[in-house]
């Protein structure tokens, strides 16, 4: 144990010494300036997302070719493209679409990972060397190359997204929370169970699930950034999310090439928007993961 | 050591047949053939004329024949035809390869020539105001998409010169090819730089809490010494890692960069036949990602294996 160790620690117990929620986040929030910098930004667009119908100056869908590629302006924040649909809320429409991709993947990802982690880890024997072998066959394949082939597969749309995003992250959960519950069987108090006569089941679901719950939400945070980024990915590349949803993604490859020139603003935005959403993921994940599991810290 | 080889190669090729039956399931998932929009693009509707051509290419047999003939073939260097162009998979494949080995290369280089000397800085003067700046430079770097930094690198020549570089083949002057390959490679070689950086930085301060260090000091070692000869040596094992899981990301990152810059590589490539359906060249090249993958790994475990003599390659 080294000095920051446990000047670290004695900074969590002092956290969780602090009184009231509220004392609590404002503790954190000043012991971790850049998480709070990433729990804001998560903030500003969950709010987008929620009420992007009030935020939003106008109707993401409606187009007017008087306004085809309008300048950034009084009227138009953000300037229009090339159909003269407001940029400002396709961006705010945007974050919907990032954040239901972004959420939704990473929640099945996550569930099906720690079903499997756990039922892998703690049965052990042939099933879990299965389990492994499957994998290590998963994992073989870059995070974007597997949802490529699976969202071509599955055909484009929102749900299929969704779910050809999700996939590549069940092994990868799993990996984590398989090592965790091998640690977790061997605890005292899951000897004790036994010794009272606990079926297994009840142990591996009410003793040792509920303790893979920290490690779980350091990777969902951190995944979630990666699972924005993958769909943005998808959608520039037309293999994710479709017209007419306003995907930031699917933004940049309708005007990438063709205006760059003529319209930077097209190219500019939306970018931005992904860039700070991944940012913010980022940065609230890191001082998560110092908060919940100060062992990975990195 | 030799057991663990033999198991280790048992193992890869176990990976990689487990990997060609999910490619070959999940491309025959999709609903309609290429003989399909063929049909729907041309407004043609002849059965016969469409029965044929699906005998042509293999397609009305069944499934699992299929498969052993796509697997059979590669034995013999036989990687079936391009439906859309209608050459040998080999001949569509190969000359794409270099090109997107330099720019894969490149861009590891660069990662690995940024990030380790950025992440030793940042230890060295951890909780300094350059720290901070390296910290928060590194975390926006995990955050652009490299696309987007790709289109901005773009503008900014627009901006500058008029003119976008257009990738041609083969390269002019060294100039021009340098130009064409670097700044592509450095725009997906970001990533990994931050990515590397960052581990860089934690693995140095571990190692830089460590007795032996502590030793080393107090025997009055200088501060240079102590941190290049002791530290660093002890921190680049677990970035030896990262480097060799970066070379999957990197595909990931060639597959939208290769796309922004026009560059005719491999990456490009697997999305144009992923939207025309072209099964033989999207299970080909998928397989060859593979292979390149679970190859570095087993490179990389050989690698940290003999930096590291603590480490037995035994199980």
């Amino acid at each position: 144990m080294s000095e920051t160790d446990t000047y670290e620690a004695e900074l969590v117990r002092a956290g969780a010494r602090a009184e009231g929620r509220l004392a609590r986040a404002l503790f954190y929030a000043r012991q971790y300036p850049l998480g709070a910098v990433g729990a804001v930004i998560m903030l500003v667009i969950v709010f987008a997302a929620l009420f992007a119908d009030v935020v939003a100056p106008q109707s993401p869908f409606s187009t007017n070719p008087a306004l085809s590629l309008a300048r950034p302006g009084s009227a138009h924040l953000m300037g229009a493209d090339f159909m003269g649909r407001d940029i400002m809320s396709r961006v705010v429409h945007g974050a919907r679409i990032s954040l239901a991709v972004g959420i939704f993947s990473t929640l099945i990802g996550g569930f099906f990972g720690v079903l499997i982690g756990v039922a892998s880890g703690y049965i052990g024997g042939w099933f879990d060397l299965v389990v492994q072998r499957i994998t290590d066959i998963m994992q073989a394949l870059p995070l974007l190359v597997l949802a490529l082939v699976m969202s071509a597969a599955l055909g484009p749309s929102l749900p299929n997204t969704i779910i050809a995003i999700s996939i590549p992250l069940i092994p990868y959960v799993s990996r984590v929370i398989r090592a965790n519950t091998l640690a977790l069987r061997e605890q005292a108090y899951v000897e004790a169970a036994h010794a009272i006569g606990l079926p297994e089941w009840r142990i591996a679901l009410r003793h040792i699930l509920p303790n893979t719950l920290a490690p779980l939400i350091v990777i969902a945070t951190a995944q979630l950034g990666s699972t924005i980024l993958t769909e943005a990915s998808l959608s520039f590349l037309g293999l994710g999310v479709p017209e007419p949803h306003p995907s930031w993604g699917r933004m940049l490859s309708e005007s990438a090439a063709e205006y760059m020139r003529t319209a930077p603003w097209l190219v500019i935005f939306p970018g931005l928007a992904i860039s700070l959403a991944v940012f913010g993921t980022n940065m609230l994940g890191d001082a998560l993961r110092d908060i919940l599991d100060p062992r990975q810290r990195g | 050591m030799g057991f663990y080889l033999i198991r280790r190669l048992g193992l890869m090729v176990l990976t990689l047949f487990g990997i060609s039956v999910v490619i070959f399931v999940l491309l025959r998932l999709v609903p309609g053939n290429i003989v399909d929009i063929l049909f729907d693009s041309a407004g043609m509707v002849n059965p016969a004329d469409k029965l044929r051509i699906e005998q042509e290419l293999g397609l009305d047999k069944a499934l699992p024949l299929q498969y052993a003939s796509w697997i059979g073939g590669m034995m013999t260097g036989d990687l079936g035809y391009s439906y859309v162009s209608e050459k040998s998979a080999l001949a569509e494949i190969a000359p794409r390869i270099p090109v997107s080995a330099r720019l894969a290369g490149s861009a590891l280089l660069f990662a690995v020539l940024i990030g380790v000397p950025l992440g030793v800085i940042s230890a060295v003067r951890q909780n300094t105001w350059l720290d901070y700046v390296l910290r928060v430079m590194s975390l926006s770097g995990l955050s652009l998409p490299s696309f987007w930094l790709g289109l901005l690198v773009l503008m900014g020549f627009v901006a500058l010169f008029g003119s976008v570089p257009i990738y041609t083949e083969p390269t002019k002057t060294f100039g021009e090819a340098a130009l064409l390959v670097l700044v592509p490679a450095a725009t997906v070689g970001f990533r990994s730089s931050a990515l590397i950086m960052r581990l860089t930085r934690s693995s140095m301060l571990e190692i830089l809490r460590q007795d032996f260090i502590r030793t080393a000091r107090a025997k009055g070692a200088s501060a240079g010494s102590v941190n290049y000869r002791h530290a660093l040596r002890n921190a680049l094992l677990p970035v030896v890692t990262v480097i060799g899981m970066e070379a999957a990301f990197l595909a990931g990152g060639l597959i939208v960069t290769e796309t922004v810059f026009n560059i005719p590589g491999l990456a490009r490539f697997l999305v144009e036949s992923i939207r025309n359906r072209d099964y033989p060249i999207v299970q080909n090249l998928v397989m060859l990602i593979a292979v390149v993958v679970v190859t570095i790994n087993f490179l990389v475990d050989l690698l940290y294996a003999a930096l590291d003599p603590r480490i037995r390659l035994s199980d």
